[in-house]
């Protein structure tokens, strides 16, 4: 496979290291002199000079035959410009876009460019599921599909504490996939109880997610 | 009509000064709080008194985009230091916004015209100069100094 990267800043850099060990024709453009000099001493030949935004510049890397384009510059507008053109003008199947500001991820969204990934949102999930707000995690989201899947804790005086999934009371378009308890997960069938303290995945249509995590939680007394 | 210009530097606003002067109502969009120096230059009355529009915040901010009016844009003009915040924040106004007429200045002649094919109006002031330059190296037009 060859694959055309723009950027070769800590993530181009070790991403060109990581595929040219994987057996792939790997170039990398950085259009920053003193980057590319130091890159240069490792990658040799695999890094080229120029402003990967510039048409000419990535025409000279080949990008015509390039099976995957990888856009990974510190710039938003520069990767979702790289990746619109890999992909509309020159015809690349696969480009990967790396969002810097997860508030720009619209845009990459907008303008057709996915999957465009932010390192910045995944750490926050991360955190998320570490130390959890509402006892409800978002794993999992699926917009084309219109699902997600999300991890709940199953409160004790909570409507599910102590029932079959069967007799949960779901709403239609969800589903317990998973039952995780401190000697490790399982699927469950309609039988399995579920326990005050589990942890449950679910997954579910969009927009049902209220229904769903009211099973869950406890019955919580109005403050006076 | 409303004009909203992002990027205030020579041709945003010497574009907000016509606009205004016209009788439009201009808001302008700049990250830097200090461009609307440009604005007021040469003026007896500060920019903001003669009824112009300036918002500090950077272009692909949707709320700095929003403060600055882009929901009620006509016309939505892209001229910031940078082709590829002009070309994606112009994308932006036309399929977010829906703004009816969108230019963009883009110093690249190669990306102005595949844009362009794309359905963009893009203006390439390298390119332009490049065909006056030729015009006039074969004696074909005569400038006497700058024109305009």
């Amino acid at each position: 496979m060859y694959v055309l990267i723009v950027g070769a800043g800590k993530v181009g850099w070790n991403l060109t290291r990581e595929l040219i060990a994987k057996g792939h024709e790997v170039t990398v453009l950085e259009s920053d002199p003193t980057r590319y000099a130091v890159v240069e001493e490792e990658l040799e030949h695999s890094v080229q000079y120029g402003d990967g935004s510039e048409l000419w510049v990535l025409e000279r890397a080949g990008i015509e035959r390039a099976d995957l384009v990888i856009a990974v510059t510190g710039d938003d507008e520069d990767n979702i410009l790289i990746s619109q053109v890999a992909r509309e003008k020159y015809g690349v199947e696969r480009v990967v876009a790396r969002c810097n500001n997860p508030r720009n991820l619209h845009h990459f969204e907008l303008l057709g460019v996915k999957p465009a990934i932010s390192a910045t949102d995944l750490i926050l999930r991360l955190i998320e599921h570490e130390v959890p707000n509402h006892g409800l995690v978002h794993l999992l989201d699926l917009p084309e599909e219109r699902l997600e899947i999300i991890e709940l804790e199953v409160a004790p005086d909570s409507e599910a504490a102590g029932k079959q999934v069967k007799d949960l009371g779901l709403p239609e378009g969800s589903l317990v996939i998973s039952i995780l308890r401190d000697d490790g997960g399982f699927v469950p069938t309609g039988e399995s109880v579920v326990q005050p303290g589990d942890e449950v995945l679910v997954v579910l249509d969009v927009g049902i997610e209220d229904r769903v995590t009211e099973r869950f939680t406890g019955t919580v007394a109005p403050t006076a | 009509m409303f004009v909203l210009i992002v990027g205030c530097g020579r041709v945003g606003s010497a574009i907000a000064h016509s606009m205004l002067a016209e009788g439009n109502e201009v808001s302008v969009l700049d990250e830097d709080p200090e461009a609307i120096a440009l604005l007021d230059r040469g003026q007896s009355e500060g920019w903001e008194e003669r009824g112009g529009r300036f918002t500090v915040g950077t272009a692909l901010e949707i709320d700095a985009l929003l403060a600055a009016g882009i929901d009620q844009a006509d016309a939505f003009v892209a001229s910031t230091d940078g082709d590829n915040t002009n070309l994606v924040v112009a994308q932006i106004a036309k399929r977010r916004f829906d703004v009816d007429r969108v230019v963009v200045r883009v110093l690249d002649p190669h990306r102005a015209r595949w844009y362009a094919q794309q359905g963009l109006q893009t203006v390439c002031p390298t390119q332009t100069a490049i065909e006056l330059l030729e015009a006039a190296v074969r004696g074909q037009i005569r400038f006497e100094g700058v024109s305009g």
